[in-house]
């Protein structure tokens, strides 16, 4: 396939995606004008990280006007998972690929346009990555600006709808491949059963949300790997 | 001007932990276990991120469990992405209308 048309096929799956962004980022925009953030500043904070909970943990901060040190090592905390990702994708990508993307595909490593570039068969063309960043990050800055501006506008049914866009094409990610695969089956009920314990039992669910994310995907990920090493290309 | 400052610093760090993959990894990886190991990461990843998050996600669990439910039955059958977000935006956009009607 040409670039424009892993472009054009990035663009295409990046709507869903759009959706959930746009529904979530509104929500960030809410809670940045309360700790006296400006649509301007919101907007440059989403185009910058792109990053929902890192943005959350981000907004706190300003809110509590925390030190430089205390910034920097929590926002390390919360987007650990991202470090795991760009390793991940890194070797999806061609062996020939042009230094340039090497400095550019990190701008775009969400946990969304990561899951789609590091599922998609055979080698990562970047122009896909990037065709999924375009709709996706406009949705997340248009949703973040929009939040801080017009506030409660966004009737209830509809935020609630375009929330459940993301989780849909998660699904649409995972259970295809668990289909066929049956250890990959067992081992995404396994997540998600683990994941339901540590968010009701007493004391772990007090764990951050991007903590537990990554420490269930270190433990979990290295337990498949050991029970069933692959054969991967 | 502290706003800017903070939001240049933390959008620095995050770049960083996300660039620094793409900089000191060039090579393909050949240890089998580190190789089978990000085979699985994304699965888990997504499976920890989607559950229970989506039944929380509309602020009614009812509409989130039937999100789950017709996500789960659409990508079974179809796969196709496109079509699983949407319809699980459709199954809860129905539920709340039913719940709603039901009142």
């Amino acid at each position: 396939m040409t670039s424009s048309k892993w472009f054009r096929k990035g663009m295409k799956n990046g709507i869903p995606i759009a959706a959930g962004y746009f529904a979530v980022s509104f929500a960030l925009g809410i809670a940045a004008k309360n700790v006296g953030m400006d649509a301007i500043q919101a907007g440059y904070m989403s185009v910058s990280m792109v990053a929902s909970a890192g943005e959350f943990a981000a907004i706190g901060l300003i809110g509590s006007a925390a030190g430089i040190l205390e910034s920097i090592l929590t926002s390390i905390v919360v987007n650990m998972r991202y470090f795991l990702m760009s390793v991940s994708l890194t070797q999806k990508l061609p062996e020939d690929v042009s230094p340039v993307h090497r400095f550019l595909l990190p701008l775009f490593v969400t946990d969304e346009i990561f899951g789609l570039s590091a599922t998609v068969e055979g080698k990562l063309h970047p122009a896909y990555t990037y065709g999924i960043a375009l709709p996706s990050i406009s949705g997340w800055a248009a949703g973040t600006v929009l939040g801080v501006v017009v506030g409660n506008i966004l009737p209830a049914w509809a935020g609630n709808a375009l929330g459940v866009a993301m989780y849909g094409m998660f699904l649409a990610i995972i259970i295809p491949p668990a289909k066929v695969d049956h250890f990959i089956g067992l081992l995404v009920a396994l997540s998600m059963g683990l994941s339901f314990l540590c968010s009701v039992l007493p004391y772990i669910s007090k764990i951050g949300s991007g903590f537990r994310i990554i420490l269930l995907t270190l433990i979990l990920s290295a337990l498949a790997a050991w029970i069933k090493p692959r054969e991967v290309e | 001007m502290r706003i800017y400052l903070m939001i240049t610093v933390i959008a620095l760090t995050i770049y960083a932990i996300r660039l620094a993959p793409f900089l000191f990894i060039r090579k393909p990886i050949k240890n089998r276990f580190i190789r089978s190991f990000l085979f699985y990461v994304p699965y888990v990843t997504l499976a920890v991120m989607t559950f229970p998050a989506i039944l929380t996600a509309t602020g009614n669990i009812v509409s989130g469990l039937a999100a789950l439910l017709v996500g789960l039955f659409v990508a079974w059958v179809w796969g196709d992405l496109f079509a699983v977000a949407l319809s699980c935006c459709g199954a809860v956009f129905l539920t709340e209308w039913i719940l709603k009607l039901l009142k």
